[in-house]
């Protein structure tokens, strides 16, 4: 039986953040290393153990409720593309910026260099970078879409999601669309792009403030993980926030804080419940709802 | 002068300083002695020259982090003619790790924030060591907004290793805070100064850090992570850190080729911690000038410029959009 943990919460329990703005990919260190598992949703496998209640659930029976555990309602890890195909209406998707390539301005080297890590995060998640963006209809409302995907060198953002986001959020100015962003990031902004990334914090920002200014409604998702400097950015600037269950959120990861307070963390701490709690979520939507809530908040909001 | 031993690489130069000190403290000097004290001036100087106008990022790092660095208090009275704290979140509580208040400069009013590490164990303590929580961020933008409302030029000074991790910051809204006051800045409707007069610790100091002018001291940095934290992260170790600061490419002369900043201040002969007077008669002189070219704009073009300034910032490649191919 494979007992591969969930990829997106085995991150998130290895967080080790100095700061907020990178609690870090430590897993996308790990990721580029040819050893690691291949990061597609569910472990692969017949039998897969749940990370939620170590259940072990039929592979098949999870995979069709959008990776979701059938006996907890634990949210497994989902690729930037299956997430599309799960709230976009089938077919309507229309990708932008694709062209947009990272490159490596620093010239960066840790154990790696950053181009080849690119490299490798290219070749095994099939994608250009951590984000997808685009246009396409959530019950036949069309929205401009974008999504991270945490498999990407831990879904941080450097300047291509950035740029890309930026595109998009200003495309959506212009075309007076709704824009949906759902956030999955436990790497915060990019280290081996450094003080780069931190700049698409503002810059994101700043066009969503525009974006705000001339009327546009944002409804931001957050998933298991979203932290450092994609929560202290655009994740936390939706006119609605809605979050999936139990995902990791928040601005320092767990490990540094431990080490800074040196006291254990409360139970729950930093989860979307936590969250709720707190007043920094609207609401928390499971997988199976999250089209039709995005839908009825664009109609409420009269978009 | 204040003479701080502590900079490991620093220490011949700090054997000399002392040396000169016991001179120059006699009262009648003989002729030799006199003499004496122009070499070793000179002496200073020279390996002050050779030692600052190279700097490896990890030595700039701490000189950044110098305790005898000048904090904002310390510009406050030196730069500015007067200072009006006011606290006041009027939500939680007074966070001493960011200060913010009425101010004048010159014939200019201002609306002034700034992170504060503080000198005494006391100061450090109360501030977090410069780590703001959200009642910082959330005191500081609700002077910004007056500052708006009232037509008071902004100035930011920031100095901090990073906002604070901690159980409290998560619970008020350390994430939510931050990104708020970049998204209100960047529209905020007054002039706008930002400088990094320290550390610019990530997210912590972004948080203050959007304006119309980013400036930069020469031997601060400004960076998406510490570099302990980085190391930490990729290279499995602190020990790292001098490669990570080495890596991520944030010292002033880096920042200003990235297009990160646009200006650089220079600093006194070995670093600003060896003379606030000239440091802060040099930023004072940097802020008056900026606030004279910035208050000559309207505020629409202001805006405007600021947007397309942060807009830029970014490098990528962008490919000739091709028939799909498959790769
Ligand atoms: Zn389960």
């Amino acid at each position: 039986m494979a007992t591969v943990d969930n990829p997106s919460s085995s991150a998130s329990s290895n967080l080790d953040a100095v700061n907020g703005s990178s609690s870090a990919a430590e897993n996308g260190a790990e990721n580029g290393s040819a050893t690691s598992p291949k990061k597609r949703g569910v472990p692969e496998g017949l039998w897969i153990k749940c990370p939620g209640c170590s259940a072990s659930v039929y592979r098949k029976e999870v995979e069709r409720r959008a990776n979701v555990c059938p006996k907890c309602e634990h949210h497994f890890y989902v690729s930037a593309r299956e997430r599309i195909a799960q709230v976009l209406d089938e077919g309507t998707f229309e990708p932008m910026d694709e062209h947009l390539r990272p490159t490596d301005p620093l010239e960066f080297a840790d154990r790696k260099r950053y181009s080849e890590r690119l490299l490798s995060e290219q070749r095994r998640t099939g994608l250009t970078d951590a984000a997808i963006t685009g246009t396409g209809m959530i019950r036949a409302r069309r929205v401009a879409f974008a999504v991270t995907d945490s498999a990407f060198i831990m879904g941080s953002m450097g300047s291509v999601v950035g740029e890309r986001l930026t595109r998009l959020i200003e495309w959506a100015t212009r075309e007076n669309m709704p824009l949906i962003i759902i956030s999955g990031s436990g790497g915060g902004a990019r280290m081996h792009e450094g003080i780069l990334s931190l700049m698409q914090m503002a810059k994101v920002s700043a066009a969503l403030a525009r974006y705000d200014q001339a009327g546009g409604l944002f409804i931001s998702v957050l998933t298991n993980p979203t932290m450092g400097g994609v929560a202290a950015s655009f994740a936390s600037l939706g006119d609605l926030v809605f979050a999936e269950p139990k995902a990791l959120i928040g601005f320092a990861g767990p490990r540094t804080i431990k080490a800074t307070i040196g006291i254990e963390l409360p139970e729950g701490f930093q989860t979307s419940e936590f969250l709720l709690e707190h007043g920094y979520i609207d609401r928390i939507v499971t997988r199976k709802n999250l089209k039709s809530e995005i839908a009825r908040a664009i109609d409420y909001c009269g978009k | 002068m204040d003479l701080a031993p502590g900079l490991e690489f620093e220490r011949e130069v700090f054997l000399l300083e002392t040396q000169l000190a016991e001179l120059e403290k006699q009262t009648d000097r003989t002729p030799e002695a006199e003499e004496t004290i122009r070499r070793l001036r000179g002496e200073v100087n020279d390996a002050l020259r050779a030692l600052y106008s190279n700097l490896d990022p990890w030595q700039t790092v701490q000189v950044a982090r110098h305790k005898n660095r000048p904090y904002t208090r310390d510009y406050l009275n030196l730069a500015f003619d007067e200072f009006v704290e006011l606290h006041g979140d009027k939500h939680f509580g007074d966070d001493r790790a960011l200060l913010s208040g009425f101010a004048k400069i010159d014939r200019f009013k201002v609306m002034i924030v700034g992170h504060h590490k503080g000198r005494t164990y006391k100061e450090r303590a109360a501030s977090h060591f410069g780590c703001a929580h959200p009642e910082g961020y959330r005191k500081v933008m609700s002077k910004m907004r007056l500052a708006e409302k009232y037509k008071l030029p902004l100035i930011c000074l920031i100095d901090t290793p990073g906002a604070y991790p901690g159980i409290g910051a998560e619970e008020r809204g350390q994430a939510q805070v931050i990104a708020e006051s970049m998204f209100k800045m960047s529209r905020l409707q007054t002039p706008v100064i930002c400088v990094v007069i320290g550390e610019g610790g990530s997210g912590g100091a972004l948080g203050i850090g959007v304006g119309d002018r980013v400036a930069v001291l020469e031997h601060a940095y400004y960076s998406v992570i510490s570099p302990e934290g980085c190391a930490g992260i990729l290279w499995k170790s602190h020990q790292y850190a001098p490669k990570a600061a080495a890596a991520l490419r944030f010292t002033s002369r880096d920042l200003r080729g990235l297009g990160v900043v646009d200006d650089v201040l220079p600093e006194p002969l070995g670093g600003a911690h060896r003379d606030h007077r000239q440091m802060a008669a040099c930023l004072k002189s940097y802020l008056t000038r900026t606030l004279t070219q910035l208050e000559a704009k309207p505020i629409d073009e202001l805006v405007d410029e600021r947007y397309e300034k942060f807009r830029r910032i970014g490098q990528f490649i962008e490919e000739p959009v091709a028939p799909a191919a498959a790769s």
